[in-house]
């Protein structure tokens, strides 16, 4: 295998070690007694004060690469040969003790929850000390450090922190004193794996602020792995794609989004709705079949089975690494063929939406009782859904969209007072006094497949025993029907006699959806469908979606925090925010024009893959308890373009500032304005750039969650 | 390879919609993982162990006679006279107990009355338990609470006093025992089913059955149940051991059903400790020590088991 060395010498300092370099890494699980291999000869190198991103689907070994790169091999876990090599030295063949060393002076790592990652019955103080004792800190030392590592995370008042305990602060305040923890050693490689997939998109543009800032301060170099292509684009300066336990492509970020040069890499990009598409513009790419699972043999080509290119040559040889520019390569025999899997031609979807409302919502409020209070989960809602409509709902956790979803279909009795029309006739509020032809018209795809089917019965019984409910079907009548329902899902026959886990998530997903379109459907609630899925199944996902759509003008309420699939599905879209709809319009006139002040901050959050990024907003702080919301606009407290004595006093009214766009907010619409979108930056200066930005303009208060609730009477009286 | 699923469809719009149907021999069957956790548990010692020492007992249970030919219950006689209160030999080999009868005997035979109605105990107790585990963990809310209390209570007494209490109120027969520890089982069963049924209410296909009509009792029966099963195993074992633990203190303190003289595990260690003191130790040590054995090779199974299923 051939390390790309002539890269060494490219970048800054040619002299200096790598600060970590994998050369030829392969490693095996021992699963039920039979070793199986997951890395296939990893090769890669980040040089020192370097940030470089791994990519891949889920299973690909990146994550593994990333424990492996410090050694922390589950207990299962063999690297079988190769070598892992930082500032010089070996680790794979380093003594437990030099290990031990190395690892608390030398390498971090962050992980992906960072609620596991702390011990939940300890005070933050007494852990983010203990990271300073283990590098020979004195106690008095170790608590100034912990006091000064905070502020370096920007964490507003570190005193009131170090007092609590891990569950009373929130997830994005939690991740950060788990990078304060990482970089107490004062490490030369930060290894972060996923740091922000379990966060809000807000909460994660702060973090990836925090993440670049301390880079351009500490000059640590960074491995950083996730599954968001734009988290990887806005963050690093090189970027790695591995499939099947190998970097499969190798080059700067920029070079690697804007040109891929490995029909896998390709795929990955056209998968993913990017660039403003719209479901009328073409239908997605997907990638044929799925990732190899770990074990199994592939001697040539690690990509043959799922590669439109693939050829006689890629059976018998393997590729070999291809310069495709300065310091980018790929492992393709057909580099000179990639162009054309790049501008495949793809049909459209239409758009099918009517005028006519199949459900009409007036007045639907849900209030929760606990502990004697009332929570107001979802306050007097008004929402109609066309038929054959899409409509995107977004707006972070806990701002009421599940509710809101689960109050329509039943399973929350909304209170009294709402109405619920379907069709016409206004349906029962709990689900178990509404009709079977009730229950059939409104169904639901849950966000995790796992959870939704039910992992003891055959896809073929989950399937009848809907259609049975459903329809009222006889025995053998369901038996056809899931037949036609399964090939109408692109499930092939021998799939119904398998249970849920011998299905892969695409698989399964798909199960779900057939499920649902059970009862000839006429709106089908969709909340997240495709969050837990990697983007080459998700695009799967979401086609199939819009062609039944197409065929069967079936309507959708589709939650998501995704920005750019919503913008992709939706014909129109509704922000939530604290039980409530602060915005709602078609989805062009979203992206285009005037924006609530809400939707501004949460479009401006989102990495793009596309390298364009919007001046960011910050939200600060946490939403705030539905038990106790702020006065006024519910959302003044956290506006940027907040008005004292108008906004924190009264509430603003829906009301529509251009043909079925409308807003809940006071402010003119020549006051809003438009959010300006910023030139392309280039990779390797943005580091500094935003680091002086994120100083003078952020504050990162209030993140705590308890006891700091925003109080009504306060903001009042003031 | 490639079959013909993976080949891209057409769909209506004109558009290539390609499926992500998994191409056959790429995924490991559900048969390939039972053959692989089999293959494992077999490398396993202490399933080996644990499974040899229960197949001993059971064998035991079975034909106690090819194991021995001695009648448990008529003093060994040599050369004409007892052999009473002799130490392990080749001619008894646990030795006798005070009246002569051989302890070998008497162990192997008294096998059968525990391996009948420990069993009977524990599947009566996981029973009793998943029926209540299910109600309270799906229903929850007053009847869960309610249920809880009660559960708290009959925890804090000790199950050998209640036991005493009962036996003595309604006799001793073999039917009565299992009744009454099998009862004093299921609250602890309920319990640990009830915290499985609610983990499970948790998820979505639970919601997914009520959005479609389907009955409480359907779910809790036809959609619940069946998932919690593994639950449900290693409880059974669990309570296998608890109810030989039981059974034999019971006999110890003298609650056997039938005569004293039958083989029984605990009645004779009730029979013999006092002998100890005297030095003769066999009489108790020997049926005490078969306990031990069949209680720690019924939990190296279960443990075996649980780690395998577990990877």
């Amino acid at each position: 295998m051939s390390a790309p060395a002539s890269l060494t010498d490219r970048i800054t300092s040619g002299a200096m070690a790598p600060a970590l370099e994998v050369v030829d890494l392969h490693m095996s699980y021992i699963v039920r007694g039979v070793p199986r291999e997951v890395l296939r000869g990893v090769n890669f190198h980040i040089q020192p004060g370097e940030a470089y991103g791994l990519v891949g689907e889920s299973g690909c070994g990146k994550s593994t690469t990333a424990y492996a790169a410090l050694r922390y091999l589950p207990g299962n876990g063999r690297i079988t040969q190769g070598e892992i090599r930082s500032g010089g030295r070996d680790i794979t063949s380093m003594s437990s003790k030099e290990l031990q060393a190395f690892r608390s002076s030398q390498a971090s790592m962050v992980y992906q929850d960072p609620v596991a990652a702390m011990n939940p019955s300890l005070k933050i103080g007494r852990q983010v000390e203990e990271s300073f004792k283990l590098i020979g800190q004195s106690a008095s030392d170790a608590k100034a450090s912990a006091y000064a590592a905070l502020e370096q995370v920007r964490i507003a008042d570190p005193t009131s922190v170090l007092d609590r305990y891990p569950h009373q602060l929130s997830g994005g305040m939690l991740q950060r004193v788990v990078i304060a923890m990482a970089l107490a050693s004062k490490p030369e490689l930060l290894v972060l794996d996923e740091p922000t997939t379990g966060l809000d998109a807000t909460v994660e543009a702060e973090v990836l602020d925090l993440i670049r800032a301390l880079r351009s301060e500490t000059g640590a170099a960074v491995l950083l792995i996730a599954h968001n292509l734009g988290v990887i684009r806005t963050m690093c300066d090189r970027v790695g794609v591995m499939y099947a336990g190998k970097v499969i492509e190798e080059g700067p970020a920029q070079e690697v989004f804007d040109s891929p040069e490995h029909p896998y890499t390709v795929g990955l990009l056209n998968a993913i709705p990017r660039a403003g598409l719209r479901k009328t513009d073409r239908a997605l790419y997907s990638i044929p079949g799925e990732l190899p699972s770990i074990g199994t043999d592939l001697p040539t080509c690690v990509y043959i089975d799922r590669c439109a290119l693939a050829d006689e040559k890629c059976k018998s040889t393997p590729p070999p690494a291809t310069s495709v520019g300065e310091g980018h390569q790929t492992f393709c025999h057909h580099v000179d063929r990639v162009g054309e899997l790049r501008d495949a031609e793809v049909g459209a979807f239409s758009n099918v939406s009517s005028d006519d409302n199949v459900l009409q919502l007036t007045g639907v409020a849900k209030t929760f009782r606990q502990a004697g209070q009332d929570i107001p989960a979802l306050v007097s809602v008004d929402l109609g859904i066309a038929e054959g409509e899409t409509l995107g709902l977004v707006g972070e956790s806990g701002s009421g969209k599940s509710t809101m979803a689960k109050t329509m279909l039943g399973v929350h009795s909304y209170d009294p007072g709402g109405d619920i029309v379907l069709d016409g006739v206004s349906v029962p509020a709990a689900a178990t006094n509404r009709t079977p032809a009730n229950s059939a018209a409104m169904q639901m795809v849950f966000q995790n497949p796992d959870s939704a089917l039910n992992r003891v019965w055959t896809v073929r019984r989950i399937l009848e025993r809907s259609i049975i409910k459903l329809t009222g079907a006889s025995k053998d009548d369901a038996r056809a029907r899931a037949e036609d329902i399964a090939s109408a899902m692109r499930l092939s026959p021998r799939h119904l006699d398998m249970r849920p886990r011998q299905l892969s998530g695409g698989l399964k997903q798909r199960v779900a959806i057939a499920r649902a379109f059970a009862g000839d459907p006429k709106l089908v609630v969709c909340d997240e469908p495709t969050s837990a899925l990697d983007v080459s199944v998700q695009s799967a996902i979401l086609n199939l979606l819009a062609n039944i759509q197409n065929d069967q003008r079936t309507s959708y309420l589709f939650i998501t925090h995704d920005i750019g699939v919503v913008r992709y599905l939706a014909d129109r879209i509704a922000v939530m925010y604290l039980g409530r709809i602060m915005e709602l319009g078609p989805t062009d006139a979203m992206f285009q024009g005037v924006n609530h002040p809400y939707t501004e901050a949460l479009l401006s959050a989102v990495p793009s893959v596309d390298g364009e990024t919007r001046e960011r907003i910050p939200l600060d702080g946490e939403i705030p308890s539905p038990k106790n919301p702020p006065s006024g606009c519910v959302f003044h407290t956290r506006c940027h373009r907040f008005v004292e004595g108008l906004c924190d006093t009264k509430e603003p009214e829906l009301r529509e500032i251009a043909p079925g766009h409308m807003i809940k907010c006071h402010l003119d619409v020549a006051d809003l304005g438009v959010v300006p979108v910023q030139v392309q930056r280039k990779g390797s200066t943005f580091g500094e750039a935003d680091g002086a930005e994120l100083q003078s303009s952020d504050s990162f208060d209030d993140t705590v969650v308890e006891g700091e609730q925003v109080d009504p009477e306060d903001t009042v009286n003031d | 390879m490639k079959t013909s699923d993976d080949i891209e469809l057409m769909d209506d719009a004109g558009s290539a919609v390609a499926t992500d149907v998994v191409a056959e021999g790429k995924i490991t069957t559900l048969k390939q993982v039972r053959a692989e956790q089999r293959a494992e548990l077999f490398r396993k010692p202490s399933f080996l162990i644990g499974l040899a020492i229960t197949l001993f007992w059971v064998f035991a249970a079975i034909a106690p006679s090819v194991l021995t030919s001695r009648n448990p219950r008529q003093a060994v006689r040599i050369d004409g006279s007892t052999f009473a209160r002799k130490p392990p030999s080749g001619d008894a080999w646990f030795g006798t107990d005070s009246i002569g009868n051989d302890v070998f005997a008497r162990v192997i035979h008294g096998t059968r009355s525990i391996l009948l109605m420990a069993p009977a105990i524990a599947i009566l107790a996981v029973i009793g338990g998943a029926f209540f585990g299910l109600i309270m963990g799906y229903y929850r809310g007053w009847l869960d609470e309610i249920l809880s209390r009660i559960i708290e209570a009959l925890l804090s007494l000790p199950v050998l006093l209640l036991a005493l209490l009962v036996l003595t109120l309604f006799g001793r027969s073999r039917i009565i025992i299992i009744f009454t520890v099998a009862a004093l089982f299921t609250p602890v069963v309920a319990r640990t089913v009830r915290a499985a049924v609610m983990g499970e209410t948790e998820l979505d296909y639970v919601t997914a059955a009520k959005l479609r009509g389907e009955s409480s009792f359907f779910i809790m029966g036809r959609e619940i149940l069946p998932t919690i099963t593994g639950v449900l195993v290693v409880e059974l074992t669990v309570r296998v051991a608890y109810a030989i633990f039981t059974v034999a203190t019971l006999a110890f303190l003298g609650l056997t059903a039938g005569d004293r003289t039958t083989p029984d595990w605990g009645n004779d260690i009730a029979d013999n400790y006092r002998l100890v003191v005297a030095d003769q130790w066999w009489g108790a040590v020997f049926p005490a020590l078969s306990i031990a054995s069949l209680i720690i090779a019924i939990n190296l199974i279960a443990d075996s088991i649980d780690q395998v299923t577990k990877q």
